[in-house]
């Protein structure tokens, strides 16, 4: 089933062009990876497909009654706000404990429900916003950058948690990523974007792609470090993969 | 039962309390304990404005506390430090209110009476409008209050969750523009901010949840402003900033607990 249909889309922010001729579309159970140099735009996909940002043009058509967990880049919570997790699930609508126990173990910290947020180390927040996300039972669950601020092997274990959670609910997963290894071995497609979508496919055609390899680097697989990158090549969009 | 001054402005001072409390909360959370301070203040203009065209204090005070925070919301982040925006608009509604009221010659105002308030001359038809004011913020942000919690959160966590954290600010905006027009005759002008935000700071450590938190909050406010009445009683002091005294006696016995209670 399509969950998500965007076509030709452009926004603007604060008077430049964060996107343009964005077409991308999601289907359920798939993973979808995009990554990107920073300020290429990865967030502002994400923002528009969530509902937060207006798009200037284009389409973008979401399923009827599409369930949407969303993990955030980074999330404050001022410690002048007292917020238990078990309260924080609950957010903005009530569950059980039973739910919340079950989300939890989901998560793979099923020890935290009394704990206060402001208390959580960066692994533990991000789980609880994982465990959040699905309580929803989402059809589409959407990371960006979920893994900023955690350690490789915490990463790593992140990663395993979000490829079980697919395989029990099935859901879509459309998430950005800097962990460029992870992205090749965990993702069905990948998306370049810069701006505008570079080049996309499964990960093979990808890392091989010219587009990628300008972006990236030659590194095998692109698994070393992400290079930062000005957007000076060109390119012929007509060679966009399609899948 | 409603004779008796004293009554009144006991029942004006709970009404005032509890719906500053939970709305203190999100004062709180927000950290906009400015923009409570603005809005109040703007509210002196708006006492000059509805004497001079002799319409009812509470709805001048509610229009500009209103025009106000509006002016806030939408002034803030184009270019502006928040702080910068709210120091210049507080006081200068302030100054513009003050020189407004002096050029109301013929009617007599105590001014003293709108910037501390006069608790103890509410009238039944005061009450009847702080009452309905009171119940009106709690209907308000209780009937959202999860919605508020998750734009308070985060607004893209409330966006994906289908909530327009916009929509929320708005709520909390005309339920302070409220707060301020029916707290003016308890506390007046210039302690309205207190009672917003000294319950709430209070009730802090106490809460683990914050429903909790805003009960808590309540709870203190209430009990403010019935033991600030009868200190004032029988001290000769005046009301409401004796309330406000109150509750931050309280507000620092809660810092002195709360610090004794920190792990080493």
């Amino acid at each position: 089933m399509r969950l998500v249909d965007i076509q030709d889309l452009a926004v603007r922010v604060g008077g430049n062009m964060a996107l343009q001729d964005v077409s991308l579309k999601i289907d359920s159970g798939e993973i979808i990876t995009i990554v990107g140099p920073n300020g290429s735009g990865k967030s502002t996909l994400l923002r528009v497909i969530i509902g937060a940002l207006k798009h200037t043009s284009g389409k973008v058509r979401k399923s009827a009654n599409l369930r949407i967990g969303y993990v955030p880049q980074r999330l404050h919570i001022d410690p002048t706000m007292p917020m238990p997790v078990d309260r924080f699930l609950g957010l903005p609508h009530r569950v059980n404990t039973a739910q919340t126990a079950q989300a939890l173990e989901k998560a793979g910290v099923p020890e935290l429900a009394a704990s206060q947020m402001s208390r959580l180390s960066g692994g533990q927040f991000q789980r609880v916003l994982l465990a959040r996300a699905l309580l929803n039972k989402p059809d589409l669950l959407i990371l960006d950058e979920a893994t900023q601020g955690l350690d490789q092997p915490g990463s790593a274990s992140f990663y395993r948690q979000i490829e079980d959670v697919r395989q029990q609910l099935g859901c879509a997963v459309l998430m950005v990523s800097h962990d460029l290894h992870v992205v090749m071995s965990a993702s069905d497609r990948v998306i370049c974007l810069n701006g505008h979508v570079c080049c996309e496919g499964e990960p093979e055609h990808v890392a091989s792609a010219p587009e990628y390899r300008a972006l990236f680097g030659e590194g095998t697989k692109g698994a070393l470090a992400l290079y930062r990158h000005h957007h000076s090549h060109t390119h012929d969009h007509d060679t966009q993969g399609d899948s | 039962m409603l004779d008796d001054f004293m009554v009144r402005a006991a029942l004006a001072g709970l009404g005032v309390a509890i719906a500053a409390a939970p709305l203190g909360c999100f004062v709180v959370w927000r950290r906009m304990a400015y923009f409570g301070d603005a809005t109040a203040h703007a509210a002196i203009l708006g006492v000059a404005i509805s004497l001079t065209l002799s319409i009812s204090v509470f709805a001048g005070v509610l229009g500009v506390a209103l025009l106000m925070a509006l002016t806030i919301s939408t002034f803030s982040g184009r270019g502006y430090a928040m702080d910068t925006l709210l120091g210049v608009l507080a006081h200068s509604a302030l100054a513009f209110g003050l020189v407004a009221v002096s050029f109301l010659s013929g009617i007599r105002i105590d001014l003293m009476a709108y910037l501390f308030g006069d608790i103890l001359a509410v009238t039944t038809a005061d009450l009847a409008v702080i009452w309905g004011g009171a119940i009106l913020v709690l209907v308000l942000i209780g009937s959202r209050w999860s919605a508020l919690l998750a734009a308070t959160l985060n607004s893209d966590l409330a966006y994906a969750s289908g909530i327009d954290p916009k929509r929320e600010k708005l709520v909390l905006t005309i339920s302070l523009a409220i707060v301020v027009a029916v707290a003016i005759k308890v506390v007046g002008v210039l302690l309205i901010a207190a009672m917003l935000i000294i319950p709430a700071a209070t009730a802090r450590p106490f809460s683990r949840t914050p429903e909790a938190m805003a009960v808590i909050a309540s709870l203190i406010g209430g009990v403010s402003a019935l033991g600030g009445l009868r200190t004032a009683y029988y001290f000769d002091t005046p009301t409401g900033p004796t309330i406000v005294c109150l509750a931050a006696i309280f507000f620092a016995l809660s810092a002195v607990v709360s610090a004794a209670r920190a792990p080493k």
